[in-house]
């Protein structure tokens, strides 16, 4: 149990996805322009990331390893992956339209985001039992959306300040990024892992 | 290998099936006149009508959320059958716009700074000194908005000017925006008099910068009715909810008015248009 909060804690503040691992910056800069937006797509990669440890650890020790096919392991995850997005997609419509129209275009979006494939690719590499995995992609999705939700209400505030013209939109959301990504080292070595 | 193969291959197919499966049980029964309306829409995606394309629009008109001539590109042809997909009656909507670019001043009339030889895009050429020409606001002719528009409506002039079709025009209004000198307006198509010129500049200095500019000198003003032509800062403004007769172009000095009908320029719409064919 201390093990998987430390996970956790590891997860989300001291690897983050974003601004200590750098997968996943497409969305990062892309639709970080507002906290709404943000939530959104934060909602969806929490979704799609405990989703993916979820499939992917059996796919993984229970097909690829049985056939020793470890080397296809990028492949089948994407092709995984994918095939789960939609489905969840389609389930989504049916069930829950309000929870669709809230994640709607983002679950799309995210089947083959890098931060997906890199929490099933780490769960692997770090030799994680089924339960840590699945702890271990709730949490970088966590701090996945930490990351969102704090960039997106600091390029909110940007937009209204007086930024240089040259450095206006994506340099100065780039700068900042890299200022965020410096401040999360400060957590480096608070969980020994 | 052969494992390789037929593992992937079985993983997709089970994926496949799967997929299937759902789409079959968890299908979601959509109003068919979705897809019909959104088939009368132009298709084009140019988002004029706020939504994200022309599925968004064709969506909400079926949902009620707005009215059925809510396609600024479309107009009246596509209000009227979508009326009959959504079995009501159109009753008319907004005056149909067309945009205009308001510059005359072709390469041989305007005069230029430099020799641009950069990247072949408006926006680009206006960070350099605000463009070639000596007037701070002529048409760059690099065909920005050209480029931009859904419909073909803009052509380039051999002169390097830009030229709205109006008959094409769907005034959608995407090319007054890409427009970094701000010259394209969106007019009433029906309007037929026009004052080529954005100048804000003095009378003597538009006119050294151009022989087609408009000097402010106020001949039009007094041809036409009154308060249908105002000099505003140095320059004369149509006011597009009033009839100019086409006389008044015969008064500038300057050859800056113009008078341009609808289909402009090129014969073959003309012929296409008077023999009633499409175009």
């Amino acid at each position: 149990m201390p093990k998987l909060i430390l996970i956790i804690i590891s997860a989300v503040l001291v690897n983050n996805f974003i601004l200590q691992r750098f997968l996943g910056t497409c969305p990062f800069l892309g639709v970080s322009r507002r906290v709404q937006t943000a939530l959104g797509m934060s909602g969806a990669v929490v979704f799609v990331m405990t989703m993916t440890s979820v499939v992917t650890w059996p796919v993984y020790h229970f097909v690829l390893v049985r056939f020793r096919l470890e080397y296809l392991q990028t492949i089948v995850f994407i092709l995984v992956i994918a095939a789960l997005v939609q489905l969840v997609e389609l389930v989504l419509q049916k069930m829950s339209p309000a929870l669709y129209k809230a994640l709607g275009i983002f679950l799309p979006l995210i089947t083959t985001n890098c931060a997906v494939l890199g929490v099933a690719v780490l769960n692997i590499q770090k030799k994680y039992s089924f339960i840590e995995s699945v702890v271990f992609g709730l949490g970088g999705a966590l701090g996945f959306g930490l990351a969102m939700i704090l960039f997106s209400g600091i390029r909110e505030r940007l937009d209204l300040g007086d930024t240089p013209l040259p450095l206006r939109g994506t340099a100065i959301g780039l700068v900042t990024a890299g200022l965020l990504s410096l401040a999360f080292m400060g957590f480096t070595g608070l969980v020994k892992m | 290998m052969l494992t390789a193969v037929v593992t992937l291959a079985a993983l997709g197919l089970v994926a496949a099936f799967g997929l299937a499966m759902a789409a079959r049980i968890f299908a979601v029964e959509t109003d068919p006149r979705i897809q019909l309306v959104e088939e009368a829409l132009p298709g084009a995606n140019c988002g004029a009508c706020g939504y994200p394309g022309c599925s968004g629009l064709a969506k909400a008109i079926v949902e009620g959320a707005v009215g059925i001539g809510n396609c600024p590109a479309g107009g009246e042809n596509v209000a009227h059958t979508i009326a009959k997909i959504m079995g009501v009656t159109y009753s008319g909507g907004s005056e149909r716009m067309a945009a205009i670019v308001l510059c005359g001043g072709s390469d041989q009339v305007a005069r230029k700074k430099f020799m641009y030889n950069g990247v072949r895009d408006c926006a680009s050429a206006a960070m350099i000194f605000g463009g070639d020409k000596y007037c701070r606001y002529g048409c760059l002719g690099l065909g920005t908005c050209a480029g931009i528009c859904p419909f073909g409506a803009i052509r380039m002039l051999p002169g390097g000017l830009a030229e709205v079709d109006p008959a094409k025009c769907t005034g959608c209004g995407k090319c007054v925006d890409s427009c970094p000198k701000k010259i394209i307006k969106m007019v009433p198509a029906k309007r037929t008099v026009h004052i080529l010129c954005s100048s804000h500049d003095k009378g003597a200095a538009a006119r050294k910068a151009c022989d087609n500019a408009c000097i402010a000198c106020g001949k039009c003003v007094k041809a036409a009715p009154p308060g249908a032509i105002t000099i505003d800062n140095f320059l004369a403004v149509v006011d597009y909810g009033a009839e100019i007769p086409e006389d008044v172009a015969g008064e500038c000095p300057m050859n800056t008015i113009v008078v341009r009908k609808e289909p402009s320029g090129c014969e073959s719409c003309a012929a296409a248009a008077a023999g009633g064919g499409a175009v």
